[in-house]
């Protein structure tokens, strides 16, 4: 039996123990008449019976569920006679696999050693006693659980508070789900990537300057080709990025400032959701873009005026990373403007300001930290940014800065290292987490300093 | 002259300048914002012109022989020898036929080009379909190859030279004859929109992704939505102030600025490497864009719980209900036009996403449309991505149609959004 119908069995089986706790409860006080004498309402009651029968066999089912495949192997092994048992582990590991293939039918039983054909048999035996077991023992706990629960169900029970308590200690728990999702990515990346530092130490690819982790996969060079070399990465990764922060930066704030000081409201209310379809686009789509239209004509534009271009150039992917941007600085740049109170223009109208003069001296000066901290956060976006700069960008890293030329980013080398094979010991897959430790702190950085930043203006104000 | 006539006689000197400066710092504005509309125009224009295209595509209509010989030349009529016959030879057959003029190996081998490796299947239906048709002949529509339906579409320019388009000046006539009769022609392409990917382009449809993304946006949605809305009600009604519920929020709000990628390395790690779950299924998808959009819902689902005024829980609290009765009969209701807007909003901001996925396998080749959550898949933008890396030119258009689709899907969900602010947003 499959374990979502097993669920559903749970599922129809808490239903019922909500009308048997239900009805329980009604029928101590003489039915609906008597409702008042019971503490809570009939059918919180009736929650607490299928929480009394669900949550137990739901424990018992994860628990059985994870602890399964393990317990049959080991019993099938040791079933095993002893001349396989004696074999290293290496090729018990290969037995096993072989096993587990026959079992799932990715192979034909036919083509199996007898031993392994007997083993899978056993498997196959084992695990279907397992899980009628399962299945029995699933009955017995939510069949105990809901038994309790009736006998515990009198009028004075305090049910609706035990009920709310579960459903507050739930809400809890999704709360913290953040917290975990946080303490993962730290441990799983800093894991694998301390692991790479095994191999590479840890200056020679924060300051090394050749990068090609394909040599590194023939096993006398590994580590000590010096071929780990993060900078030309980097570099790159900071050319396209600030490329991007100069087409969005400029046209994001003037069109901030224009919507904010000039436009009036019919215009603005027309203009601004269509702005923001820009920041609703996926990635992909801008690097279909950059990759096929905007690649190929800035190469065009740049031979017809006798410069060398690179069909994937940094300049495309910059430029078209830049267009995503705007509307996300533009929006935080609005924000900030509209956040400045009108008396300080005000002030400076009576002095005999001009507008721009105002906008330029007063309430731009009034909203830089604001700007600033959403600038950072602008260029952490640029930073993490992937498809673009996957499609659009290249795959070579050069050590230049050259903006004409092909370069590579950060998120470009994880995803090319990380999509082929996977060897999960080469230092060639493990230095994508490397790289992606080193993106998550940069990012993780500016965020925390723009939103400080953010915050700290906001309150200026407030 | 006094004093106060020097400072004006000062100013009015300025004054030209100031506001030439001021035209411009305004022209400055205007322009940017022009220059905003102007790249949303232009990205949607390059999508239509290049995609809209692919919405039609190029079929022959050929006189097929259900020639016995080839199919069943010992006449058992089983499955088993109708399900193996050569049919692409039918269709070779039916081609020499109309165009008796290639001889040579090279020409025949042009011609055969001209019709898609599906006819083959096509015939193959027929036949299995219903086998006293053999020895029978019959008009069938196939698809043409791709390169036929590019010159169609006037993609492949005729005008030049023969070595430099993938077309030889024979083929072109063949193809011109054929559309002369009317038995070459572009219809609605159905196949786009029921097929799985394919490595011919005429092919190559979208359904396989489309699935791939229902199947893994459905998990997201089933996870994400009860779990960031249960933490948004702890954090807004429940959560006394103090270091626990700041680490939660700090994590939240870091959350939601952590790269996209970054997550998909988390899957891998974790749900792949660790726990073992299978490669490229909408199921560890699905988790991984849940992990990704819950601060979105979270953030989102706050917002819509604290517009709820202050009033209605004391109210509630004042008839006697408890916190939880407070929260689930009347502030949670009353905040739901609110937190689906958010959850839209996350759902198609997951839609979107490509990078995660290319970490945790979803880029592989898959042909057949996903059956379940574990079957392996791609999704929408991970097709689009698949495609444009190929070589073939009519993967350009494809690709585009296949953005094309993904955007319609995109504004559907954003005007759904718009639409329950608009018409259920109360203002308190």
């Amino acid at each position: 039996m499959s374990h979502s119908v097993l669920l559903l069995a749970l599922v129809v089986v808490a239903v019922l123990a909500y009308w048997v706790g239900k009805s329980r409860a009604l029928s101590l006080v003489g039915g609906g008449r008597g409702i008042r004498n019971l503490h809570s309402l009939p059918s919180y009651y009736g929650f607490m019976a299928a929480l009394w029968c669900a949550i137990p066999a739901l424990i018992v089912m994860v628990l059985w569920v994870s602890a399964q495949d393990t317990v049959i192997s080991k019993l099938v092994l040791s079933r095993l006679p002893s001349s396989v048992q004696s074999l290293d582990a290496g090729q018990l590991s290969l037995l096993k696999n072989d096993i587990r293939n026959v079992v799932s039918g990715a192979i034909p039983a036919e083509s199996a050693s007898p031993e392994v054909q007997a083993a899978a048999a056993g498997y196959r035996q084992l695990r279907s006693i397992a899980d009628l077991s399962l299945v029995a023992v699933l009955l017995l706990v939510s069949g105990l659980g809901l038994f309790l629960a009736r006998a515990r169900i009198a009028p004075t029970l305090r049910a609706r508070n035990s009920v709310e308590g579960v459903v507050e200690f739930m809400l809890m728990a999704c709360s913290t789900l953040a917290i975990f999702v946080t303490v993962g990515i730290v441990l799983s990346v800093l894991y694998e990537a301390l692991r790479f530092f095994h191999a590479v130490p840890v200056h020679e690819f924060v300051f090394g300057l050749k990068w090609s982790p394909q040599i590194a996969m023939r096993a006398d060079q590994v580590g000590s080709s010096g071929a780990f070399g993060a900078v030309p990465l980097f570099l790159g990764t900071a050319v396209i990025s600030g490329i991007a922060m100069l087409v969005a930066v400029p046209i994001g704030l003037f069109s901030a400032i224009y919507l904010a000081e000039y436009a009036d409201r019919r215009f603005r209310s027309a203009v601004k959701p269509v702005l923001e379809i820009l920041a609703g686009i996926p990635t992909v789509v801008y690097g279909f873009f950059a990759a096929l239209t905007l690649g190929p004509f800035i190469r065009q534009l740049g031979e017809s005026m006798g410069l060398e271009v690179a069909s994937e150039s940094a300049l495309s992917a910059g430029l078209v990373m830049g267009i995503m941007i705007i509307p996300f600085v533009s929006s935080l740049a609005d924000d900030m403007i509209t956040a400045v109170p009108q008396s300080l223009r005000d002030g400076a109208y009576a002095l005999g300001a001009t507008r721009s003069e105002t906008i330029r001296q007063v309430v731009l000066r009034a909203a830089l930290p604001g700007i600033v901290g959403g600038v950072l956060l602008a260029i952490s976006r640029a930073i993490g940014e992937t498809m673009i700069v996957v499609m659009a960008a290249g795959l070579a890293a050069n050590m230049t800065a050259n903006p004409l030329a092909a370069l590579t980013t950060v998120t470009v080398q994880i995803v090319t290292l990380l999509t082929g094979d996977q060897e999960f010991d080469s230092p060639k897959t493990l230095a994508a987490f490397a790289l992606g430790l080193v993106l998550f702190c940069v990012t993780l950085l500016l965020n925390v300093v723009a939103l400080r930043v953010v915050r700290k203006y906001r309150e200026q104000y407030e | 002259m006094n004093k106060a006539e020097q400072t004006r006689a000062r100013v009015e000197a300025g004054l030209k300048r100031r506001y030439a400066a001021e035209r411009r710092f305004r022209a400055y504005g205007l322009g940017a914002v022009l220059l905003g509309l102007a790249f949303v125009v232009l990205l949607f224009s390059t999508l239509v012109s290049q995609g809209w295209s692919a919405f039609r595509q190029a079929y022959v209509t050929l006189d097929v022989q259900y020639d016995a010989a080839i199919i069943d030349p010992e006449g058992t009529r089983d499955t088993a020898t109708l399900s193996t016959a050569d049919y692409a030879a039918l269709v070779r057959a039916s081609l020499k036929a109309r165009f008796p003029e290639a001889q040579s190996r090279q020409e025949t081998k042009a011609l055969y080009a001209l019709v898609s490796s599906s006819a083959a299947q096509a015939v193959q239906a027929r036949i299995l379909g219903d086998p006293s048709r053999i020895g029978g002949h019959e008009r069938l529509t196939f698809l043409a190859n791709d390169r036929v339906d590019q010159l169609l579409k006037g993609r492949i320019d005729r005008n030049l030279d023969e070595d430099s388009r993938s077309l030889t000046d024979q083929q072109v006539g063949w193809i011109d004859a054929l559309a002369a009769d009317g038995a070459l022609s572009l219809h609605f392409n159905k196949g786009f929109f029921t097929q799985g990917d394919s490595r011919e382009p005429e092919q190559a449809g979208v359904w396989g992704a489309v699935v791939g993304s229902l199947f893994t946006l459905g998990v997201t949605l089933l996870l994400s939505f009860p779990i960031g809305v249960s933490a948004a009600i702890y954090l807004e009604e429940f959560a006394r102030r103090g270091k626990w519920t700041d680490l939660i929020e700090v994590n939240i709000n870091n959350l939601a600025a952590v790269p996209s990628i970054v997550f998909g390395l988390l899957g891998l790690a974790v749900f792949l490497n660790f726990f073992g779950m299978p490669r490229s299924a909408p199921l560890v998808g699905g988790i991984v864009l849940t992990l990704l959009t819950l601060p979105t819902i979270i953030i989102a689902s706050r917002a819509a719980l604290k517009a709820v005024p202050p009033s209605i829980r004391e109210a509630a609290l004042g008839m006697g209900a408890s916190r939880i009765q407070m929260v689930m009969h009347h502030v949670f209701p009353l905040a739901m036009p609110g937190i689906l807007t958010g959850t839209i909003i996350g759902m198609a901001r997951a839609l979107g996403e490509t990078a995660p996925l290319l970490m945790i396998g979803m880029v592989a080749f898959i042909v057949d449309v996903p059956k379940g959550l574990s079957d392996p898949a791609t999704v929408l933008p991970v097709q689009v991505y698949l495609w444009a890396d190929s070589a073939e030119r009519a993967f350009v258009e494809r690709t585009s149609a296949a953005i094309l689709v993904l955007l319609a899907f995109l504004i559907v969900m954003n005007a759904a959004a718009v639409y329950l602010r608009n018409r259920f947003e109360r203002r308190w």
